[in-house]
């Protein structure tokens, strides 16, 4: 090691951030800085990026304590919609509590949820449209299932049988539906972020009027990918709405290693002069407006906004995964922000649109749903049990196999 | 001697270096507090402290390039990468940068890293915790590249690779962590227990990179193999009950060129397997070393058994691995002399 050099200078050390509380300790949320429900004003579409540049900093947030929508940033919501928005919520976190126990059960050999964060992906579905390509994670299930996407063939794919739509390629749980706007998901995380800004400025370039959408994990804005999507996003100003869901953990690291120490996610957008806004991601209503308020920036070709959806994640990491290790095991009851459910279904039981009645019935038709799609499923076989013909494993390497594939084919004898 | 599976011995590879040497530290995604996903790391944060085993941000070229500055202040980092899968992001830093200090500064920097991943499949892991990526390190001139076979080799290995002066990759096979692999789907999964190969020494010990072992001493063909497919080589032999002589390679750079020409030259044939695809991987090199060095040994064709040249499957992941049937056919091929 170098001597160090000798000066009167006191020593460096180096800092390795920690999270405020470990397995054993109370949950410690004295570090959150929460705006008011209603507090942020909302901006027109077509404000400069350089008058926007307190958004990043705050928090903007619909649904207060009391389940009131306050605020400039209150979408106003018709009935049907927050209806069709909380039963894509319980139909979620249904099919995420039926295919962990699968997993559980060994009719497949993963899954991951996206328990307390269904709002984001659940309110975006309705404001983005099917039109639009959509980049998600693993975690934008809801995406699918808010659009109505067969729950048959998300069960098909998680057990890799013979009907899986993407001929049991893919982990489970790493959908791909053209047709519903999802691209097909990729386990290596970021790479989707440019991918949506590129598939933006080819609408832009196209003179299309479909824009794109993209996801990526608070853990994952470390990658060199998403500060590539950023530099592209803003150089090209491409229609594109670029969302990070900060759920707090990148699996064991908590967002301090993120960066989340010294700034928040959204100011990363803020030295690429992206609009860039900051929403409580469990409010239903503030994702709803967010989205609704970048989509039109993108749709009215004044580029792309950065979202960062601060929400937690209540799950485990994925079912390899056992948080007990990491962090206090209350946590996730005691978020400040609460449980993106409850929080709609009391503003709609207190707005008088909605009842206890009324979210039982929609628990019991999830339920039925959802049971319903797993004995189709299992009847065509869970995993090991039923997969597509082996000869499949040599399709789709290219368009036209070369006499490479055609006769390492013929070895495998299929 | 304490019984250790793989994580167990290299977990102690790296509590022995960190002990030993203060310019020892790692860094990697959840390797700090958590212990790894693997848990190979378990326990070192807090024995050593935070700052010897720290968890990084998501950003493979960020932990590799990091770690080389690391290196070329004098420290002597070991990275993390959570798949071999995930390596790719950081391939840059290895190609261009680890690899070159040495040669472009004519010695003034070096980049004495050691850089640790999980790779190959039999776990169901689809695409992205699946692959073999070694061919895409031994290509570059100015890498290391170890993998091995079981826990004793492991924890020396290791402990050489972090004494070696420069980059070494270091591919763990995970379907071998917890037991060895035969390949065999459908039978029960074994454990290390009672392997000869996890009795592992507690303490600091050296498995000399460049050196393959034999892991069956035979006469009629000698079979090349490495990680996992060791066993599943082992077992193909035994299934074919043929006499095979078949070589851990342990270190594919600098292969071990005089333990592999010696036994060619005396069976005459020669059988390489591995997982990664066909086209372009190490057996290529493998095989160009033995017809260059046993031409006029050589009384068949050398066979290469191998993953097919498609991406990793997930649920066709057994008609893609090359389990001991294939390899047991290549063997009664190479003998028969009907090799295509
Ligand atoms: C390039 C790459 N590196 C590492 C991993 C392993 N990995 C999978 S998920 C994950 C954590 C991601 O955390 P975050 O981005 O916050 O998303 P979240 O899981 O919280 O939704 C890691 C490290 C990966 N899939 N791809
Ligand atoms: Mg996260």
């Amino acid at each position: 090691m170098t001597t160090p050099a000798q000066t009167n200078a006191p020593a460096l050390s180096l800092h390795v951030p920690e999270p405020p509380r470990r397995p054993g300790e109370a949950p410690d949320f004295s570090g959150l800085v929460l705006a008011e429900a209603g507090a942020v004003a909302r901006p027109p579409v077509h404000a400069p990026a350089e008058t926007l540049r307190d958004l990043p900093y705050t928090l903007i947030r619909v649904l207060d304590g009391s389940g009131r929508a306050v605020g400039p940033w209150n979408p106003g919501l018709d009935a049907q919609t927050l209806t069709a928005g909380l039963k894509a919520m319980i139909l979620t976190r249904t099919f995420d509590e039926r295919m962990y126990r699968a997993q559980r059960q060994g009719k497949t050999s993963f899954y991951m949820k996206c328990t307390g964060e269904e709002a984001i992906a659940c309110a975006q579905a309705g404001v983005l449209r099917r039109e639009d390509m959509g980049f998600p994670t693993y975690r934008q299930q809801g995406l699918l299932i808010a659009r109505g996407y067969p729950l048959v063939d998300m069960m098909h794919q998680i057990y890799s049988n013979a009907a899986d739509p993407i001929k049991g390629r893919q982990l489970p749980i790493m959908y791909s539906s053209r047709d519903y706007g999802f691209f097909t998901i990729s386990g290596n995380l970021g790479t989707q972020y440019p991918q949506a800004v590129g598939w933006a400025m080819a609408s832009a370039y196209s003179g299309d009027d479909r824009i794109a959408a993209a996801w990526i994990g608070d853990g994952a804005t470390a990658e060199g990918d998403f500060h590539q999507a950023l530099t592209f996003a803003s150089v090209y100003r491409a229609p594109v709405v670029l969302n990070i869901v900060n759920n707090q953990w990148a699996i064991s690291s908590f967002a301090g290693i993120a960066g989340a120490e010294n700034t928040t996610f959204a100011a990363k957008g803020l030295a690429y002069g992206l609009p860039s806004l900051r929403v409580d991601g469990n409010d239903f209503l503030a994702v709803h407006a967010a989205t609704a308020w970048a989509a039109e920036r993108a749709r009215s070709n004044l580029g792309a906004t950065l979202i960062e959806f601060f929400t937690y994640r209540a799950a485990q990491h994925s079912t390899s995964d056992d948080p007990a290790r990491y962090r206090p095991g209350d946590e996730a009851a005691l978020w400040p922000l609460g449980d993106p459910i409850q929080r709609l279904k009391a503003h709609m039981i207190r707005e008088g649109v909605w009842s206890e009645a009324d979210h039982q019935s929609a628990e019991h038709e999830a339920q039925e749903a959802v049971r319903a799609a797993a004995r189709e499923a299992e009847a065509v076989g869970t995993l090991g049990q039923s997969r597509v013909s082996s000869r499949t494993l040599f399709e789709d390497v290219f368009a036209q196999p070369d006499w490479r594939l055609r006769r390492q084919r013929q070895q495998l004898g299929v | 001697m304490p019984a250790m599976n793989m994580i167990q011995a290299l977990n102690s590879a790296l509590d022995v270096m960190l002990e030993r040497d203060p310019k020892v530290l790692i860094l990697g995604q959840d390797v700090g507090y958590f212990g790894g996903v693997f848990r190979v790391t378990d326990g070192l944060q807090k024995k050593h402290g935070l700052t010897r085993c720290f968890d990084a941000p998501i950003t493979e070229g960020g932990i590799v390039g990091a770690a080389i500055g690391m290196g070329a202040y004098g420290l002597r980092p070991v990275v993390e990468i959570q798949f071999a899968d995930y390596i790719y992001p950081a391939y840059d830093q290895i190609v261009s940068e680890a690899a070159k200090l040495r040669y472009r500064s004519a010695g003034q920097f070096t980049a004495p890293l050691t850089i640790r991943s999980p790779y190959g499949g039999g776990i169901f892991g689809g695409q992205t915790h699946s692959q073999s990526p070694e061919s895409l390190f031994t290509h570059i001139a100015g890498l290391k590249v170890v993998i091995p076979s079981n826990p004793h080799d492991a924890k020396g290995l290791l402990i050489a690779a972090i004494e070696d002066d420069d980059p070494v990759i270091f591919l763990e096979p995970k379907r071998i962590y917890n037991g060895p692999f035969e390949g065999w789907r459908d039978r029960p999964v074994s454990s290390w227990a009672g392997h000869p190969q996890a009795e592992v020494p507690a303490e600091h010990y050296v498995v000399p990179l460049g050196q393959a072992a034999i892991a069956r001493a035979g006469e009629a063909v000698t079979v090349l193999a490495y990680g996992t497919m060791v066993h599943v080589a082992l077992a193909a032999a035994a299934h074919a009950g043929i006499d095979a002589e078949v070589i851990d390679l342990r270190t594919l750079v600098p292969v071990d060129i005089d333990t592999v020409t010696a036994s060619v030259r005396k069976t005459g044939r020669c059988v390489i397997v591995h997982e990664a695809p066909l086209t372009s991987g190490f057996g290529a090199e493998l095989s160009a070393l033995v017809q260059e060095r046993c031409f006029y040994h050589l009384e068949a064709p050398i066979v290469r058994v191998t993953g097919w040249d498609t991406p990793y499957p997930h649920a066709l992941e057994w008609d893609y691995f090359p389990g001991p049937e294939r390899v047991a056919e290549a063997l009664r091929n190479v003998l028969s002399g009907e090799v295509a």
